[in-house]
């Protein structure tokens, strides 16, 4: 039997989503084509916003590359697109003029970005944000230009402004009423949210009506109703989109607003189906993505000749902002009207704001601001029409919460992530088949929640559904790594309990799902099998990242950085006369004097890395590894004027004493001589500030990713002491924290008291931690940038790359 | 430079030479291979390049039959050179032959 010829136009998310149902359904039914005017495999358009907002990159975004079409057998035309329908003799033809018979044909087809008749809207530099191109185009000019105009206050034109503005570009957002977001937010909300951007530094024009735009070539400017002019060197309309019904019309089938279908998404043609953004169902058209995947899988099952039941019965939809640092989520009904009554919580001093529209006892709509945790569940209750009178109405915000979570009553087959389709039972089948434990887990393996994050709450409920007891609500267990169902505390433990002394061994007795382990859990367990046995383990290369087994930092392209110590930033004439020579001598590309008061040298080959270091003949500064990175000093009061103490030769003691220890991350420390705070001791895990007559010490500061400023533990007189305390406290540290937990997350998650009752306030202990710090000191091997040097065998197996030209035999 | 033929078998280490779980770049003419002795005792060799942003793979963490990018951990199978879900993605993999203890890779 001959197959039957399937043609999709349209390469986008609905056309490809609704092939893969069909090859779930029946991999073998039809010979496939696919027209898609894209020069672009199908990808997920609703990441763009975090394309351009610089969170992920056009590459990650694909959803399914070229050799899934191959796989399938799908013929695929990129950059094709489809001009025109026969109906009578069944065939497409295309704008290359090829011309490609069918049996069925899906047009799914999309939308056009809606482009206001402005006069000038036509010149360079005036785009929508709809595609790949669009995006591209903003992230080019954003390198040459400075000023962004954004036309259109609605959920795409402020995720522009969001991207262009982490793209560095001056933005005006200009919107036609008083309003942000009016077809999701009320004005209360509305007014928070513009609040919020406004901090963030977008600029609003409201209620202003954009008349033209002027230029040359390029747009200048763009001229208002009033006479009010702004520069521009970009204008991005974002103020509508209409669906595309180009081929249809063009074909005779019956359009309206969007391309008519009924509920088995058939349009006026037979044997002719289509769905997305471009189909009206029952008068509507959508312009997200969730009703997608319902219209997909009846679509599937129609054109499959499978019973599809009732079909598609139309949407109830939700949206949420995806701008970082705002959480908007809007679903229904949410306006207030004679027949609804509101829930409302507002507060100010959080920025948060939630409101439930309610009629008749069912919730039918419902805005969130700041907090959108309960966004999916009230959705859910919306879809569900269920019934609140028993629920009493002024806890629904919060015992939605703690109800009996919704997803235990849900069908296999509905949606969780509305942003990527994924139906709870695909999650719970991940769940049983990987062993998934978290829903970082969830997400790296099926997708859900990796767009938006709504639907995290719900993630979480079935996997504590899903696992039981397994699974502590709330304080979801954190595992060391999909291998394993423990936790960090667990597996140390378990090592001293049972005296286990090699990585293979943990994971062989601890029960791993894997027998070698995975890149997070054999680097964690190599530092804790050293942490728990100082005197008698041999460090594993091979469970080191690429950085702490090469000792050195690894870069884009793969050469790597070298970083020699500089104890406390001092240096001298020779030094730098050796850091100068190797320069030359290797054509090093780049010298730069790192944030931690030594000089970086970039860009250095692997195979160079020996002798580079042998002509140094200068320690390692670790700056690749968990470990102690720099102590910074200020001048201090040798040379200062206000210096009190000699932060120098402490700083250098310090970092003498402490280099090379291995430690959960890395540990960064600071000596000032007076509370100017030259060294930023305020912002390192340990920062000493001298004040006269005695060293104040501070712990928990962090510069980085989470700016924590640094809690006061103590102040000692001398710098023995400090030496102490710092070794008491890194070594309870060293102890205590999880695997790349650095000290500011560790200290916030035990607590200052804590430690202080343990350091100051038990000296037995205390002592107990120092004398463990000295015999783990006493252990450490000898500088590695040596050692590679002397050992041939190291310096072949690590460092060396084989060369062979075959000759013709 | 040589030209090359298809299918030659070419010899490029000794067993020992090759470190258990610690990659080896080995260049034959414009072929970048990475050549893991895996804790089995195979050996595989598959493209010195990650799929994703060209990541030096000999240089990174081999587990099982998995090597991961030593610069955004994406997860290979040193075996099929397919990427593991949820990225996408796969490396040239090329046949290994070992006879005598004397490794040679076909290309
Ligand atoms: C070289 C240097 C930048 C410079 O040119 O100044 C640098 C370079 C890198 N830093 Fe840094 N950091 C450098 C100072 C800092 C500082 C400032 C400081 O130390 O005073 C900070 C903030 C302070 C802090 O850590 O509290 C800093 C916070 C980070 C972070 C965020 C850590 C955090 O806990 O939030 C990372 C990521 C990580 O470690 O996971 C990071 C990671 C990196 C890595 C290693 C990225 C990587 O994993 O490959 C960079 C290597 C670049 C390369 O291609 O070689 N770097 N990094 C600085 C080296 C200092 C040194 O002499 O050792
Ligand atoms: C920046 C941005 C952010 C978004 N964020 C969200 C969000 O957070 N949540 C949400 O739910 N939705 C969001 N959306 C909307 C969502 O992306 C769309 O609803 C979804 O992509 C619609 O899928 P579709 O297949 O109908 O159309 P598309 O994905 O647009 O696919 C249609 C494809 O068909 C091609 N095509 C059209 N005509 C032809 C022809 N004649 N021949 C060949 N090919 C043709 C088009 O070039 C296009 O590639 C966002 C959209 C954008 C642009
Ligand atoms: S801030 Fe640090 S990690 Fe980020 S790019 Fe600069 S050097 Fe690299
Ligand atoms: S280059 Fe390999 S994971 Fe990014």
């Amino acid at each position: 039997m001959t197959k039957r010829k399937l043609v999709l136009v349209g390469n986008g998310m609905a056309g490809i989503r609704c092939l893969e149902e069909i090859l779930n359904i029946d991999p073998e039914r039809f010979d496939i084509t696919v027209f898609g005017s894209e020069p672009h495999p199908n990808y997920n358009r609703i990441m763009l916003s975090s394309v351009l907002q610089g969170d992920t990159t056009v590459d990650d975004i694909v959803l399914n590359s070229y050799e899934w079409y191959a796989e399938n057998n799908i013929q695929l035309y990129t950059g094709e697109t489809v001009e025109k329908i026969d109906k009578d003799t069944k065939q497409v033809f295309t704008d290359k003029g090829r011309s490609v018979p069918y049996d069925d044909l899906i047009l799914a087809t999309g939308s056009h970005p809606f482009m206001l008749p402005l006069p000038g809207a036509d010149k360079d530099g005036v785009i929508a944000f709809r595609n790949i191109e669009d995006c591209e185009t903003m992230i080019d000019t954003s390198k040459k230009y400075e000023r962004a105009v954004v036309i259109g206050g609605g959920l795409l034109g402020l995720e522009a402004a969001r991207g262009l503005l982490n793209l560095g570009m001056e933005v005006d957002v200009v919107h036609i009423l008083d309003y942000l977001m009016e077809r999701q937010l009320d004005p209360t909300a509305s007014a928070m949210l513009q609040e919020e951007l406004e901090k963030q530094g977008m600029n609003f024009l409201m209620n202003h009506h954009t008349e033209a735009i002027l230029g040359k070539k390029r747009v200048e400017k763009v001229t208002f109703k009033g006479g009010k002019v702004v520069k521009a060197d970009l204008v991005v309309m974002a103020v509508g989109i209409k669906p595309n019904v180009d081929v249809a019309k063009a074909s005779d089938i019956e359009t309206n607003r969007g391309i008519i279908v009924d509920d088995y998404m058939q349009t006026s043609a037979p044997d002719i189906y289509s769905l997305g953004e471009c189909a009206e169902h029952r008068e509507m058209v959508y312009g997200l993505v969730a009703p997608l995947w319902e219209q997909a899988k009846v679509l599937a099952k129609q054109i499959c000749g499978v019973d599809a039941e009732n079909g598609y019965q139309g949407s109830i939809l939700s949206t949420k902002l995806k701008v970082s640092g705002v959480d908007v989520f809007s679903a229904g009904e949410f306006n207030d009207s004679q027949n609804n009554k509101a829930i409302r919580i507002q507060d100010e001093f959080e920025g948060i704001y939630k409101k439930v529209v309610v009629r008749d006892n069912r919730i039918v709509g419902s805005v969130l601001f700041g907090d959108t945790t309960e966004g999916t569940k009230l959705l859910n209750m919306i879809n569900n029409e269920t019934d609140i009178s028993e629920i009493g109405k002024v806890n629904i915000l919060q015992s939605v919460d703690q109800s009996e979570s919704i997803v235990i009553d849900m069908d296999d087959s509905e949606i969780i992530c509305g942003c990527n389709g994924v139906s709870k039972g695909d999650i719970v089948s991940a769940i049983k088949e990987n062993g998934l434990a978290s829903i970082a887990e969830v997400r790296d393996c099926t997708n859900a929640s990796r767009s938006c994050g709504t639907c995290k709450g719900l993630v979480g409920d079935l996997l504590e559904h899903t696992l039981g007891d397994e699974f502590e609500v709330g304080t979801e267990k954190e595992t060391v790594c999909a291998c394993t169902t423990l936790t960090h505390e667990e597996v140390v433990a378990e090592i001293r309990d049972k005296g286990l002394s090699h990585t293979r061994e943990v994971m062989n007795v601890l029960g791993w799902s894997t027998p070698e382990g995975c890149s997070k859990c054999r680097p964690a367990i190599n530092y804790y099998l050293g942490m728990v046995h100082p005197t008698d383990y041999e460090d594993e290369q091979e469970s080191r990242f690429v950085n702490e087994r090469m000792h050195a930092n690894i870069q884009n392209n793969g050469t790597y950085s070298v970083v020699p110590r500089m104890y406390g930033g001092v240096t001298n004439a020779k030094d730098l006369r050796k850091i100068a020579d190797v320069a030359d001598k290797y054509n090093v590309p780049l010298l730069k004097v790192t944030g931690g008061q030594r000089i970086d040298l970039l860009g250095i080959k692997k195979e160079d890395l020996p002798s580079v270091w042998a002509d140094l003949d200068m320690p390692s500064g670790y700056a690749y590894g968990k470990t102690i990175r720099t102590v910074k000093t200020c001048v201090g009061e040798n040379f200062c004027r206000f210096g009190t103490q000699d932060s120098i030769g402490l700083g250098i003691e310090i970092e003498k004493k402490f280099e090379r220890l291995n430690t959960p991350h890395k540990v960064k420390m600071g000596v000032s001589a007076c509370p100017r705070n030259c060294a930023e001791s305020g912002i390192k895990d340990v920062g000493i500030v001298g004040v006269d007559g005695a060293w104040e010490i501070y712990v928990g500061g962090n510069g980085g990713t989470d700016l924590r400023a640094g809690d006061l533990l103590c102040r000692v007189k001398t710098s023995e002491e400090v030496l102490e305390m710092i070794a008491a406290y890194l070594q309870l540290y060293r102890e205590n924290a999880r695997y790349l937990e650095r000290t500011s997350h560790w200290l916030e998650r035990v607590g200052l008291d804590h430690v202080k009752s343990v350091l100051l306030e038990d000296q037995d202990m205390k002592e107990q931690l120092v004398s463990r710090m000295d015999i783990t000191l006493s252990a450490i091997p000898g500088d590695p940038w040596k050692k590679f040097i002397e050992s041939e065998k190291d310096k072949e197996e690590l460092f060396q790359s084989k060369a062979l030209e075959v000759t013709k035999s | 430079m040589n030209e090359m033929k298809e299918g030659q078998r070419v010899k490029v280490a000794h067993l020992d030479e090759l470190p258990i779980q610690i990659g080896k770049e080995v260049i034959i003419d414009n072929h970048h291979i990475a050549l893991f002795r895996l804790t089995s005792g195979n050996v595989k060799a598959i493209e010195n390049k990650c799929p994703h942003k060209q990541g030096p793979l000999a240089q990174g963490i081999v587990s099982g039959e998995h090597v991961f990018c030593p610069l955004h951990d994406w997860k290979i199978d040193v075996t099929t050179g397919e990427v593991q879900k949820p990225d996408d993605g796969c490396v040239k993999t090329y046949p290994v032959e070992v006879v005598d203890n004397i490794v040679f890779i076909v290309i």
